[in-house]
């Protein structure tokens, strides 16, 4: 690994909004060194005007996802060694517009969960005592890993349908719509299916599987996206969620 | 109306794939001896089981193949949804048009 032997990193960070451009850093490698320690690096030290996004640093929270060399990551769990390489790009997570630097606008990919008919809706009240559910019922079960997701992103980021079609809700809001069909809580299923099989919906998926490779915790929005086209399938002969 | 689109996709496809096999082991049986158009055609002309064979083919043909052409017009030509809407239409009603005309003259004859 002749690339590792060097001491520094040249770092391409993209700056500015979407007609913005790449700037050159040079940062010292250091150990145990991630992505994200990189960026507060350069901001601290060498450019304060530097925007990004990060909350917790140790993979919980899902803020902090850019594009590393190309890929959609969580930067504050790649290791610098992890990449093998001395030239390293970090651009704002791809398939939204670009703030500012590696801010990228997310609104988009929020509308998105909406359209997927991703709002709760709950028979009871605040005043009732909380719906127990049954976690080895059958519907829990299917949506075991999918209640897992923390919008991060990075699906949204390396899905090529996403990028190729402006309509399509894509793998994290479907992936929701699939927790919510299989929660005996909501009362408005018929409403989420119907919503998830829209023009932008799942029958739109090639299940090429990109949002399970780059998932960070390893979920399967693909899985769940197959879930609900099977679901679409069985509304036809009259079998509802 | 996307959901029954995408099962009529599927349903199509399911339709498609033993013809398809039958089609191609028939083509390479077929085309041991040369190829000509009186060799197929003293072939299929009139027996009722190719015509109905390749009714069907025409048929799952004409539904698959133009809803397949729609998604890539979108997301390859970047078309918007009307018009790769429309272009599947019309090239729906081309293969059946054309493929059925095949299957009658030779299945008629």
């Amino acid at each position: 690994m002749t690339s590792m032997s060097s001491q520094t990193l040249t770092v391409e960070v993209w700056r500015g909004a979407d007609d913005g451009h790449f700037e050159t850093f040079d940062v010292a490698r250091r150990d145990h060194q991630t992505v994200l320690d990189v960026v507060t690096e350069i901001q601290r030290q060498q450019d304060p005007s530097l925007s990004y996004r990060f909350a917790c640093r140790v993979g919980v929270c899902g803020s902090c996802a850019m594009m590393v060399n190309g890929r959609a990551r969580w930067t504050c769990r790649t290791h610098i060694s992890s990449l093998d390489a001395d030239t390293i790009t970090i651009e704002p997570l791809a398939n939204m517009p670009k703030i500012k630097d590696l801010a990228a606008d997310m609104t988009g990919f929020i509308d998105k969960w909406g359209d997927a008919g991703a709002g709760f809706t709950s028979a009871r009240t605040r005043h009732d005592s909380p719906a127990p559910v049954d976690t080895l019922s059958r519907a829990r079960k299917r949506a075991d890993a999918a209640i897992e997701c923390i919008n991060c992103g990075v699906c949204h980021a390396s899905c090529d349908v996403v990028k190729w079609n402006d309509d399509y809700l894509g793998p994290a809001a479907l992936n929701r719509a699939w927790s919510l069909v299989n929660d005996e809580r909501h009362t408005e299923k018929t409403e989420t299916l119907a919503a998830a099989l829209g023009p932008g919906g799942c029958s739109n998926c090639h299940s090429q599987g990109n949002c399970m490779t780059a998932c960070p915790i390893g979920l399967s929005p693909t899985r769940s996206i197959a879930g609900l086209k099977k679901m679409s399938l069985l509304a036809m002969v009259g079998i509802t969620p | 109306m996307e959901a029954r689109l995408y099962a009529l996709q599927r349903l199509s496809a399911v339709v498609m794939a033993p013809l398809v096999v039958v089609h191609l082991i028939t083509i390479m049986v077929a085309v041991r001896g040369g190829l000509t158009a009186e060799e197929i055609l003293a072939r299929t002309q009139g027996v009722t089981i190719w015509s109905v064979f390749y009714a069907v083919f025409v048929l799952a043909v004409a539904i698959h193949a133009p809803l397949g052409l729609r998604k890539i017009l979108r997301e390859w030509a970047r078309l918007p949804q009307p018009a790769a809407d429309g272009i599947a239409v019309i090239s729906g009603l081309l293969f059946l048009l054309l493929g059925g005309g095949a299957v009658l003259a030779v299945g008629m004859a």
